[in-house]
């Protein structure tokens, strides 16, 4: 763990003049399940859109391992919000997965048989061999967001950014992924994902990051994930986490 | 006259083969403005190309499918960055951005057009015919250029399927992976730009839309595989060119151009009716059938109950 899987740098992002995360900087440790919590509103998905350079910058600088973004973009694996793509193209699973081995292959070159093959195998993984042929709108949300998953892990990259992989999904849907992020940090992997649900924070996390505009606070969940700080990130709306399950977990 | 004739005649065979190519290259690049929600994009880039002709017309002088070509594109590269500007430094939404720029490009196209019909070239220009087309006025290298055209538009589509198909269904993960989108989608545009280059001398820019989107509607509906669907819109095209053009030149008088794009929404109208899985009356048929299978389940039921 002597150099940082991903480092930010002073990260600014705005909407319209409005900045949404405002000069962030932090150094996340190889290895770790990260979660990424914060208040509706608060710049989650824009950290990792930006991190990724999907939506322009104001300033900032992003290192990964120590090399440039753009030098080890074949080494960062990605899954987008389900919402983002529409649902109803004609393509199936298996082809979908294929697309997370795109960056492979470069321009020219066509999938072929031993893409076919990685993408049964992530399929496998994620438990959907049997959807391969499965035209992709046929699929419930949790399916789509299994089909996504196997996309990112035949990207078979070393940094995973996750876009809420969590919302829409059944509980059984919601155990298989926490199981397949938790083997890919054994594997040496970091993952880093956006989360809602206050209630699993402890659970599935290693490290946590408080988020609102600002990192309000980062580091192993047992530090951060305490009523102080959370208080400090959700500010007055922290009142109804006390009379939830989440909040019982913060006594 | 009869087919036969028809066919026999070179002066149709050219045609016939100038529109079949049009519908074909039109077909393919329309599956991907479709599915990328840019149907009203390849409307404005074919309403927007006239004012680039005009210009093209008045700067040169001659009638020319290349300088068309390059005034055409220019026209929709300025038209696609006014629409950019207008969604984001206003309040203003896409649909309404598009609709802005369709009729202003399209306005300024016709006043333009009228001022060259009453200078010195007079209608000798026949850019008029540039409305809604004229198959009539099309000469052996118009044939040429788009056979040209459609064979560069065909084999890059071929070239670039995989960066196309992942642009059309994820652009951020495309994005993510370092393709350039932003390059890319200019580079689509343009290409819908030269299919509708090619195809204002036949079916005319204020029809042209409808030759790149009504094919790859139709085709959407035989198939879930995005290759299939891209050959068959390039074959739906196809086939709407050729039935439009033997129609016309079979009836005497009757616009090749308009009838090219009826014969597509004929296509468009057998799809959606009778298309397995997606079509109208499969899914009825599906319906149906489910609420018989059910009500004859539940008489069963009511049957071994009361027995």
């Amino acid at each position: 763990m002597n150099q940082a899987a991903l480092k930010v740098e002073n990260l600014t992002i705005a909407y319209h003049k409005k900045p949404v995360v405002e000069d962030v900087s932090f150094e996340v440790p190889e290895g770790n399940l990260i979660g990424i919590i914060g208040p509706n509103g608060a710049g989650k998905s824009t950290l990792i859109k930006g991190i990724l350079e999907l939506i322009p910058k104001i300033s900032g600088h992003i290192t990964i391992k120590g090399s440039t973004y753009k030098s080890m973009r074949k080494s960062i694996g990605y899954v987008p919000q389900r919402e983002s793509v529409d649902w109803d193209f004609p393509t199936n699973a298996l082809d979908v997965v294929m697309m997370g081995r795109y960056g492979h292959l470069g321009w020219l070159r066509r999938p072929g048989k031993s893409e076919r093959q990685k993408g049964m195998e992530c399929l496998e993984k994620v438990g959907m061999a049997e959807y391969a042929n499965r035209q992709i709108s046929q699929l419930s949300g949790g399916q789509q967001q299994r089909i996504f998953l196997a996309r990112a892990l035949a990207q078979e990259a070393d940094i995973y950014f996750m876009d809420e992989p969590f919302v829409g999904v059944d509980a059984a849907t919601e155990k298989a992924i926490i199981q397949l992020l938790m083997e890919l940090k054994e594997k040496g992997k970091t993952v880093l994902v956006v989360h809602h649900d206050l209630s699993t924070v402890k659970e599935y996390f290693d490290w946590t990051m408080l988020l609102n505009k600002k990192v309000m606070k980062i580091g192993p969940t047992e530090e951060v994930f305490i009523p102080e700080y959370l208080q400090a990130t959700y500010g007055g709306r922290l009142a109804i986490l006390s009379d939830t399950k989440s909040g019982l977990l913060l006594k | 006259m009869n087919i036969m004739d028809i066919i026999t005649d070179p002066n149709t065979r050219w045609i016939l083969l100038g529109t079949m190519f049009l519908g074909l290259s039109s077909g393919v690049i329309g599956s991907f403005a479709y599915l990328r929600k840019q149907s009203l994009l390849g409307d404005t880039l074919a309403h927007a190309a006239l004012p680039g002709i005009c210009v093209a017309f008045m700067l040169t002088g001659v009638k020319s499918t290349s300088y068309f070509l390059i005034g055409a594109a220019l026209a929709g590269l300025v038209a696609v960055f006014l629409i950019s500007v207008l969604t984001r430094y206003s309040k203003i939404k896409q649909d309404a951005a598009l609709g802005i720029v369709l009729s202003s490009f399209f306005g300024f196209g016709i006043v333009m057009l009228t001022q060259i019909q009453q200078s010195e070239y007079g209608n000798q220009s026949g850019l008029d015919t540039f409305l809604f087309g004229q198959t009539a006025s099309m000469v052996m290298s118009d044939v040429y250029m788009m056979m040209t055209v459609s064979f560069i538009l065909i084999f890059t589509c071929t070239v670039f399927f995989k960066e196309f198909k992942l642009l059309s269904f994820d652009p951020g993960f495309a994005k993510g992976m370092g393709l350039p989108v932003v390059f890319l989608d200019y580079f689509i545009m343009m290409l819908i730009v030269a299919a509708v280059v090619i195809g204002i001398q036949a079916v005319g820019v204020v029809l042209m839309a409808s030759l790149l989107i009504t094919p790859a509607v139709s085709a959407r509906y035989w198939t879930e595989r995005l290759h299939i669907m891209v050959i068959l819109s390039g074959i739906f095209g196809m086939m709407s060119g050729v039935s439009g053009t033997l129609i016309s030149t079979s009836v005497n008088d009757l616009p090749t151009g308009p009838l090219i794009v009826l014969s597509a929404t004929v296509w468009f109208f057998f799809s959606m009716l009778f298309a397995p899985k997606r079509g109208v009356l499969s899914s009825i048929w599906r319906r149906v059938s489910t609420k018989k299978k059910y009500s004859l389940e539940q008489d069963r039921r009511k049957g071994s109950h009361s027995s």
